[in-house]
């Protein structure tokens, strides 16, 4: 392939999610740092005797408020696609790219890490009931398809696969360039925002739509996940179930959303007068290559991103910055409330960050939010921008009891204001997937 | 032009820093070996003996009962079995492993055996064997990208579970489903039938992740998942990964199976499937750029392919198929699925995605349209794609398309979905290793069909093969092309 690629910046110029706090981006802000929770009983369906029966739900959400009649254009959409649209009109609108011509459709991709939809599933689990056969204990294929075929939807079941949500946002948005959707699991939209990045940089597009969306809030996502017993099971107390780095932590809880970023060349950016909000300025991407069901002891896959994603960033974590602070002031940390993940995050925390690592801030905004899974990681990459911009780091919740495993500064409670002491310049996200599939993005102050 | 590493800025950190991350550009990335899993059977010899030879591997579907489909053809992976190709350690494994995975799994383990090189997992597998001498992969140099469709659940499996949770009309009771999880309970008639691994089985990064561990692979990993064209996307994806620098060597493809009912059903409700009726004669049902074509038939099965970068290739005295010469991506706009909830737009329609995909990645190469000695393209028999595709091919090449040679895949082994691309650049590159054009079946014949491009039936010849383009559209629209080149400068 041709060689002479001069690497180039690139910096965000929108942003916008639909999240259970929140579908707008001051409002989602505002309450992240006032330490609300967005955890309630579940209202989607019946799950009042499920071992979690309580989820963060995003709530009165309507696409037509947020776009007017486009929205027809996506009726068919499931919900998560529903709540990418959204994000992405928003983020779209506040890089100045609405109203067309601003951007060149051939050289304006999306990359999203987007879940996969909801089933039918009153028509499927009748199909399947109708079809099955006690004696055999399986299903009559014949009848099952004769039952699926007529009954199911159609056009819900075509529009659950995971890269339709791209499909409607290049129609929204007119965009005919790199076109991708990853599936790394609680990874996925650290990734594609990263991997955006990368195609932006490497010189294959100048705009690049990026984030995910999902919602697993759903009868077979919220059996799936109880069975893998990663939930937390804390019916009398879910206001306050979703503890991070407590000692009490017993499994994250499930939320749902979208985030979406425009990611821009530096130049192109300046060139039609549009603000960088920040500069994404590293990514790491790693495989622990370990177990199936658990994560590498050590973090070693974890650290091995994060410190790509610092290498390129060219920032020295064993080393205060040249203005005496942390060498990142915010790490927005996995963090998704379950036994495992905190103390191995941590104990990888330190690893890279070494004598430094107790003077990083590093929270997890899942106490909040819940775990937006596939769309998690796009939902904290702004919170990390919107840190910079005010200087404040949003809180860990829930956050009672210290759990020794669990040692450094997660802002318990409580938001940081940095803004005495230097703000916050430099940030990395981290997000990583059952399966072991390990991403950071590093973001900081944009100065020109 | 300079080969090999091109070196990067010196790493100004501690060196207890320097061990999680370095990065070592590389300027060409080649194939250096193939893992192909198709209805032709398993192995790139298998896949190449049924495209030389035109035989179809397509046929009635018994993977289930599929009468109570349109299409009840396809092209099933015979006698696949996972557990020979894992360690043994890792047997117990392939009980939580989809199909899908399994399908990758062992396409994985032939790939990184053609390569020459080895792996912690490829060793003590009783089906393949790595020969001596074979170059160790390191670990954390190692890449995988692999793409990937939505796994199906199993409907038995599942519908067991639910067949314990009903109310005395028969119907799903979700209290009765929900109750036997509360407090550690397992309950007799709920939730708790299922297994408590069921939902990791469906996740579509399994298929990487499980790769990845066989392999002892901890370098940049990625499922993309975009139908068709996955694949494509993933080869040129990890290429731009080895290029940057952050790995050697990645397992780069990917794999698929819709032969379930889940599958089949959202493919018929996505209008991708020919109608087949009663009839057994699958060939009867190769009819790419066809009008007569109603839509292809399923496959299952895919293709890793062990890329890396030309310098580490030459080092170690690999054997190298084709360099990755150029790779572009794009996305075809509307419609979003023609003839489900979208107009189909009829056989006028260019696929805008693929014309910017093909130009990007004839750019990337360095190469004219006019120095594209073959075409792969998707060919998938569904005519909305397939004038898409054609129109996009035209309008990149002109009036010479009708002189460049086809190479389809699809008429032998049908559409194995996520699987499809990866299926292509593994005939593309086996093209050129061979310096041969495989056979065409079109079911149709030579001057009847009305595609401007070549692609009626015809038998295969040598031909002389230096530069060939591969590409396909994709339900959704996400598009991709690499221009494959013969490399000249073999190791």
């Amino acid at each position: 392939m041709s060689s002479n690629r001069t690497p180039r910046r690139v910096v965000i110029t929108g942003m916008g999610c639909v999240t259970p706090l929140g579908h707008e981006l001051e409002t989602f802000w505002r309450r992240l740092l006032a330490g609300e929770s967005a955890v309630g009983p579940v209202t989607r369906f019946d799950a009042s005797t499920f071992a979690t029966n309580f989820a963060a739900e995003v709530k009165d959400f309507d696409l037509r408020a947020i776009i007017g009649d486009a929205a027809e254009g996506h009726a068919g959409a499931g919900l998560g696609t529903r709540f990418a649209i959204a994000a992405a009109t928003m983020a779209w609108r506040q890089a100045g790219l609405a109203g067309g011509g601003a951007h060149d459709p051939e050289r304006t991709g999306v990359y999203m890490g987007s879940g996969e939809g909801s089933l039918d599933y009153e028509n499927f689990f009748a199909s399947s009931l109708a079809a099955w056969q006690a004696e055999t204990r399986s299903v009559d294929t014949k009848t099952w398809a004769a039952q699926a075929l007529e009954h199911m939807n159609a056009v819900l079941e075509v529009e659950q696969e995971p890269h339709v949500s791209i499909s409607h946002l290049a129609r929204e948005f007119d965009c005919r360039g790199p076109a991708f959707n990853c599936m790394t699991a609680c990874a996925a939209s650290t990734q594609a925002a990263g991997e955006a990045y990368e195609i932006i940089k490497r010189g294959d597009a100048d705009i690049m739509l990026a984030g995910g969306e999902h919602s697993m809030i759903h009868t077979l996502g919220m059996t799936g996940f109880i069975r893998l017993t990663a939930m937390s099971g804390r019916r009398d107390e879910m206001d306050t179930a979703s503890r991070p780095f407590d000692k009490t932590r017993d499994g994250f809880v499930m939320g749902e959303g979208a985030g979406v970023v425009v990611l821009e060349e530096l130049g192109h950016a300046l060139a039609r007068g549009a603000t960088p909000l920040a500069e994404v300025a590293g990514f790491g991407s790693t495989a622990d290559a370990y177990r199936i069901t658990d994560i590498q002891p050590e973090g070693l896959g974890a650290q091995r991103a994060m410190s790509a994603a610092l290498h390129q960033a060219g920032i020295d974590p064993s080393k205060p910055d040249d203005q005496g602070r942390a060498p990142v002031q915010y790490v927005s940390a996995h963090g998704t409330g379950t036994p495992e993940n905190d103390g191995i995050e941590t104990r990888a925390v330190k690893g890279v960050f070494g004598d430094q690592a107790s003077r990083v801030c590093f929270s997890s905004i899942k106490s909040m939010t819940g775990h937006l899974i596939q769309a998690a990681g796009a939902v904290e990459l702004i919170a990390c921008v919107l840190a910079i911009r005010d200087g404040k780091v949003p809180p860990t919740i829930n956050l009672q009891t210290p759990d020794p495993e669990c040692d450094l500064d997660h802002v318990p409670n409580e938001a940081r204001d940095l803004s005495g002491a230097g703000g916050v310049d430099v940030c990395l996200s981290n997000s990583f997937g059952f399966g072991g599939q390990n991403d950071t993005i590093c973001v900081k102050r944009f100065v020109g | 032009m300079g080969i090999g590493p091109t070196g990067c800025p010196p790493l100004k950190f501690p060196r207890a820093f320097d061990r999680f991350y370095t990065r070592r550009m590389q300027r060409d990335v080649v194939i250096t070996g193939i893992g192909a899993v198709s209805a032709a059977g398993t192995g790139a010899d298998a896949l190449w003996q049924a495209l030389d030879e035109g035989a179809v591997k397509t046929g009635p579907i018994s993977a289930l009962d599929a009468s109570g489909f349109p299409c009840r053809l396809g092209g099933e992976v015979p006698d696949l079995k996972a557990r020979d190709f894992v360690p043994k350690s890792y047997r117990k494994a392939t009980k939580v492993m989809a199909r899908d995975t399994e399908l990758a799994v062992v396409a994985a383990q032939l790939a990184i055996a053609d390569a020459g090189l080895s792996s912690r997992g490829s060793g003590e597998t009783g089906s393949c064997a790595t020969g001596d001498g074979a170059h160790a992969i390191v670990p954390e140099r190692t890449g995988c990208q692999i793409g990937a469709g939505l796994l199906s659940a199993e409907v038995n499996e599942l519908t067991a579970a639910l067949a314990t949770s009903t109310d005395d009309q028969g119907r799903f009771d979700l209290k009765q489903w929900g109750s036997g999880s509360a407090a550690g309970g397992d309950g007799a008639n709920a939730m708790g039938n299922l297994p408590p691994l069921w939902m990791l089985k469906y996740l579509p990064n399994m298929l990487a992740c499980h790769v990845t561990i066989i392999h002892g692979a901890e370098g940049p990993s990625n499922t993309i998942t975009c139908a068709e064209s996955s694949g494509i996307l993933c080869v040129g994806e990890a290429s731009r990964v080895i290029e940057r620098g952050d790995a050697d060597v990645c397992f780069a493809g990917g794999a698929e199976s819709k032969l379930n009912p889940l599958g089949l059903l959202r493919l018929t409700f996505a209008k991708r499937l020919a109608d087949t009726g009663e009839s057994s004669d699958a060939s009867a049902f190769a009819l790419p750029y066809s009008e007569s074509s109603t839509g292809g038939l399923p496959g299952e099965g895919g293709a890793i392919l062990m890329i890396e970068g030309r310098a580490h290739a030459r080092a170690r005295g690999a054997t190298i198929y084709a360099e990755v010469a150029g790779f572009g991506a794009g996305h075809s706009g509307v419609p979003i699925f023609p003839g489900v909830f979208d107009e189909d737009p009829g056989p006028t329609q260019t696929d805008a995605g693929l014309f910017r995909a093909i130009r990007a990645a004839l750019d990337d190469a360095g190469v004219e349209p006019d120095e594209i000695d073959a075409i792969v393209p998707g060919a998938l028999g569904v005519p909305s794609a397939d004038a898409g595709e054609q129109n996009a091919l035209r309008a990149v090449f002109g009036d010479r398309l009708a002189a460049i040679e086809t190479i389809t895949v699809a008429p032998n082994v049908g559409v194995a979905t996520a699987g499809h691309g990866a299926l292509l650049l593994a005939a593309g590159a086996l093209a050129i290793r061979h310096q041969r054009l495989p056979a065409r079946v079109h079911a149709s014949g030579t001057g009847t069909e009305p595609s401007p491009l070549r692609v009626g039936a015809c038998a295969s010849r040598d031909a002389s093969l230096h530069t060939v383009l591969v590409c396909t559209p994709s339900l959704g629209g996400q598009v991709g092309a690499v221009v494959l080149r013969k490399s000249d400068r073999d190791a």
